[in-house]
């Protein structure tokens, strides 16, 4: 006899148990704390906490071992806490011109106000394994310069600024609320904020693709990276009941300002806009892949045309999350046998009377007519 | 689970009792300034039949396309006092189900069960029970794809317009296209409805041999989509009406094959394969539905009558 | 088809203008066009021919200006005054376009007999025997093969294409259609049996049209007035034939000498 497949409690609670077993590994092996993903893996933790959208680097650790190492579903968790905590307000606009730089180039100038300062950074290393690391080798401490960095250290695009060859920067509503969209469902067309919040949020892998793609003509932009800075600041905020801001904290944060040709409208005449990305942490190729993709966005503001994906506000804001797409493409494996059922008996509807029809006309005419 | 505490050895709640509720979050997981949120939105959604009302879906700790609209839904509008059956694909134990219960029992203690007759709330995935529902219970479908649409225009900003100025001739071209091309609607799921007279509304991706029970049904039904930020409804007793041409009138699916094991010809069937030589059976996709059957004496081909085995795989 | 009112215009056109920043598109566009009338415009690229298209069939709103349909109930009626219900109606039902290039007027992943069925679906048809009846004569009057009628059109033919775009719009019997140099892009000789039947089935079926063309030998065939475009403004206007044999504006003398590049 035919006995229905049950037990859906107990597989469930079972592969929970699968799952954290395997994430503890040989136990033969010390096991990974928290500080050490912290401390060690301090770039997967950035990026954990900018997709998160939550500044926690010990949390985002935690999720990070809590995900076996899965960067995604780390994001996730942190975003599934992240959705439950009381909003207090919004902090005040942090001031990145007055960043304690830890990292600073530009591209469209030789040397500038402040110099530029490489900091630590992946693009001067050869990427030759070192077998030194995998025989536990202790690292020495890093070299301190004898001068100290300069205090000014004014924006590349703050310079433009003052001969006008670039667009103003101006928040588009100083005074209105900041849009939220964890709370509000977008719409459409959206806000620059609301654009860059998504950007901020969004799949490192997903918006440097389509920055790559501007680059490769699939929407037309000439960037150049005018800056990219890292280091820490202060983030204050200003309780209603204070009436004066305080200082709450100090976070890391990377930033880059593109800076793209244009060449005029009728109202405007021919100057520099920019592309903008912000990342939380030290987190260089995201925030440049987001800067090139909000200079693509803002196609409509200048008149471009709208030819590329990266254009596209509906296309690249409904795709950029991956914590919507990967749900959503991994509901797949959800069962579908109730859908699929229903496609079985058209399909089987469909070549039965294909097979029919065939079959009568095989036959003779009358019999096909009859058949009809 | 997603929660963020330590992972504890998991006890599984027993069904159809109240577990002790989680520490540490609001009754039914949101807060609840978020589930006033959503009830308005609920309302609007009922004040217009069909009608997709854009709400701020909050991130829910399952994954996008898994039912976090639905959750979301019940959880603003569950109880103390409630009752809650959770299906996918008709079925109490099927995994998702069983998750979403869990989350329930977890995070707002009500009781769970599996007959339909017992739920003041049911939460499914793709199906609608067998059993007409009565005017005191409400039906919360998950949604993966609320505009119906999508398929004929990708642009959100496009089928808002299409909504408000009523231009629907579109769904007909691919009813058309179908038509001509395979001689009937081979549309089989998630088969769109016109509500009310008016929207045009995506009915999840429940059989089309489903949708004849939405026309007029008693139950308030209630449709949330969270990753695409929607709610809709359609209040009690509210026509619903399946696409169609006068000539090629809507239909739903039939089996020449009973239940084989409660015997019944008038519900949905899945097909289980039994063996690697194309042997197959038919069984009732509603699992209660089938279980209730069983319990009242009805026998399919290969069901036995009542047996202790048999009485366990019905629980 | 005869107009409601004998004697008024159907579309009037009053001092439209459209200007992109400082650049203009077409400037102070003055005309009116009676039922069952066929008027031709044409000038070369940017001379602002194609922009007044836009304007008139309710695709871009003019910076400044009216346009005026005579609407079946209410009369003349400012087509950007309309709601865009009203006006989207309008567009599928009592107007046609015709483009360039098909795939702006064609869905081009649904069969050429839901295409040219869509518009009946949007009014409200709902007999799939009835649609295709309907449609099946369409395809007949513009000469296309019914063999084909479940084909996608990008299995068709240029020319093939123009005359699925013509039945999808005609369809509904439209009182004015606008067409956009729809014969550009297509070899002469089926250019020359396109002609023949747009000529054909504007003429039997009284449709006013509007068709805007760099080639002089489409308006000499099908229309009846001509307007000359040149840097947004229409310099020369009058009945074919006479604009066509007699021009008056240097600008039309050297167009109609043919030594300008299109």
């Amino acid at each position: 006899m035919y006995v229905a497949v049950k037990g859906g409690d107990k597989a469930i609670e079972n592969s929970l148990h699968y799952l954290a077993d395997i994430r503890r590994g040989d136990r033969r092996v010390p096991e990974l704390s928290i500080q050490q993903i912290r401390e060690q893996l301090p770039l997967a933790v950035d990026r954990v906490m900018t997709e998160g959208s939550l500044y926690d680097p010990d949390l985002a650790a935690l999720a990070i071992k809590q995900a076996n190492g899965d960067i995604q579903e780390a994001v996730f968790l942190l975003r599934a806490y992240r959705t439950t905590l009381p909003r207090f307000g919004a902090s005040q606009a942090i001031d990145t011109g007055a960043m304690q730089i830890r990292r600073r180039i530009s591209a469209t100038y030789k040397d500038l106000p402040g110099g530029q300062i490489l900091g630590p950074s992946f693009d001067y290393t050869h990427r030759l394994l070192d077998f030194t690391l995998a025989a536990n080798g202790e690292t020495p401490e890093a070299p301190t310069s004898e001068e100290p960095v300069a205090d000014g250290m004014p924006r590349v695009a703050d310079i433009l600024d003052h001969e006008g060859l670039i667009e103003l920067d101006l928040p588009d509503d100083e005074d209105g609320p900041v849009p939220d969209l964890t709370r509000e469902s977008t719409s459409f067309p959206a806000d620059r904020a609301t654009r860059l919040q998504n950007l901020a949020r969004g799949d490192e892998g997903f918006l440097l693709a389509l920055g790559y793609s501007t680059q490769r003509g699939f929407g037309n932009n000439h960037p150049f990276a005018g800056e990219i800075r890292m280091g820490e600041l202060a983030v204050s905020f200003e309780p209603e009941e204070l009436g004066f801001e305080i200082e709450i904290g100090e976070i890391t944060v990377t930033e880059c300002q593109m800076v793209n040709q244009f060449k005029g409208s009728a109202k405007v005449p021919p100057q520099f806009t920019r592309g903008y990305g912000l990342t939380f942490g030290h987190c260089e190729r995201k925030a440049m892949s987001m800067a090139l993709v909000d200079r693509a966005l803002r196609a409509k503001e200048f008149s471009e045309e709208i030819t590329a994906p990266a254009q596209d506000e509906e296309f690249v804001l409904y795709h950029s999350d991956n914590v919507e797409a990967s749900g959503f493409v991994q509901h797949l494996k959800l069962p579908h046998y109730v859908d699929f059922q229903g496609e079985l008996v058209t399909v089987r509807e469909l070549r039965k009377e294909i097979a029919a029809r065939e079959a009568a006309e095989r036959t003779d005419d009358d019999e096909l007519a009859a058949a009809e | 689970m997603s929660m963020t505490q330590e992972a504890q050895p998991w006890q599984a709640p027993e069904h159809d009792k109240p577990v002790e509720q989680v520490e540490g979050y609001n009754f039914a997981y949101l807060d609840e300034q978020t589930k006033r949120m959503i009830r308005r939105a609920i309302l609007k959604g009922v004040a217009i039949p069909g009608y997709q009302v854009p709400f701020g879906s909050r991130e829910m700790p399952l994954p996008y396309g898994w039912g976090t609209g639905g959750m979301q839904v019940t959880a603003a509008v569950i109880g103390e006092n409630d009752t809650l059956k959770v299906i996918d694909q008709g079925a109490d134990d099927t995994t998702n189900a069983v998750n979403i219960r869990r989350f329930f029992a977890k995070t707002a203690g009500v009781a769970t069960t599996e007959k339909t007759s017992d739920a003041s709330l049911i939460q499914t995935r793709h199906r609608i029970p067998e059993k007409p529902l009565t005017d005191d219970q409400i039906l919360i479908y998950q949604v993966p794809i609320p505009e119906p649409l999508r398929w004929v225009e990708p642009r959100e900003t496009e089928t808002r317009k299409m909504h408000a100025l009523e231009e629907y001739g579109v769904m007909h071209v691919s009813l058309y296209e179908s038509i001509a091309r395979f001689g009937r609607i081979t549309t089989a799921y998630n088969y769109p409805v016109q509500v009310n007279g008016r929207y045009i509304m995506a009915p999840s991706p429940i059989p089309k041999f489903d949708n004849p029970k939405m026309h007029q049904m008693a139950a308030l039904q209630l449709f949330g989509a969270g990753r695409e930020k929607r709610i809709y409804a359609v209040p009690p007793y509210t026509d619903v009406k399946s696409l169609d041409f006068e000539d090629h009138p809507f239909t739903i699916q039939s089996w020449e094959e009973n239940c084989a094991l409660c015997g019944a010809d008038d519900s949905y069937l899945d097909e289980v394969i039994t063996d690697d030589a194309g042997g197959k059976m038919y069984v009732c996709s509603d699992s209660d539905y089938c279980a209730e059957r069983r319990e009242a004496g009805h026998v399919g081909d290969q069901g036995e009558p009542q047996t202790p085995a048999q009485k366990g795989a019905a629980e | 088809m005869m107009a409601l009112r004998d004697n008024g215009p159907l579309l009037e056109v009053e001092g439209l203008t459209q200007k992109y920043g400082h650049q203009i598109g077409c400037e102070d566009v003055h005309f009116s066009l009676y039922p069952g009338e066929v008027l031709g415009i044409v000038g070369e690229s940017g001379s602002g021919k194609s922009t007044l298209l836009r304007c008139a069939s309710g695709l871009m709103q003019p910076t400044a200006g009216t346009v005026r349909f005579d609407t079946r109930v209410d009369g003349l009626q400012d087509i950007y005054a309309l709601s865009e219900a009203e006006r989207r109606m309008l567009m599928r039902t009592d107007w046609g376009i015709i483009f360039q290039n098909a795939r702006d007027g064609l869905r081009m992943n649904v069969s050429a007999g839901a295409n040219v069925g869509e518009r009946l679906m949007a009014v409200g048809e709902r007999h799939y025997g009835s649609i295709r009846d309907v449609s099946s004569e369409w395809l007949e009057k513009v000469e296309m093969d019914l063999g084909r009628m479940d084909d996608l059109p990008r299995t068709f033919s240029g020319g093939m294409q123009q005359r699925l775009q013509i039945a999808r719009n005609l369809v509904t019997k439209p009182r004015l259609v606008f067409m956009d140099e729809p014969t550009s892009g297509l070899d002469v000789s089926v250019q020359a049996r396109l002609l023949d039947l747009v000529r054909g089935l504007v003429r039997q079926l009284g449709i006013a049209c509007i068709i805007v063309t760099h080639d002089l030998g489409v308006v000499r065939l099908l229309s009846d007035r001509l307007m000359v475009m040149r840097r947004g403004r229409v310099v020369e206007q009058g009945l074919t034939d006479q604009v066509l044999d007699d021009p008056q504006h240097a600008y039309t003398q050297l167009l109609v000498s043919s030594i300008l590049p299109v």
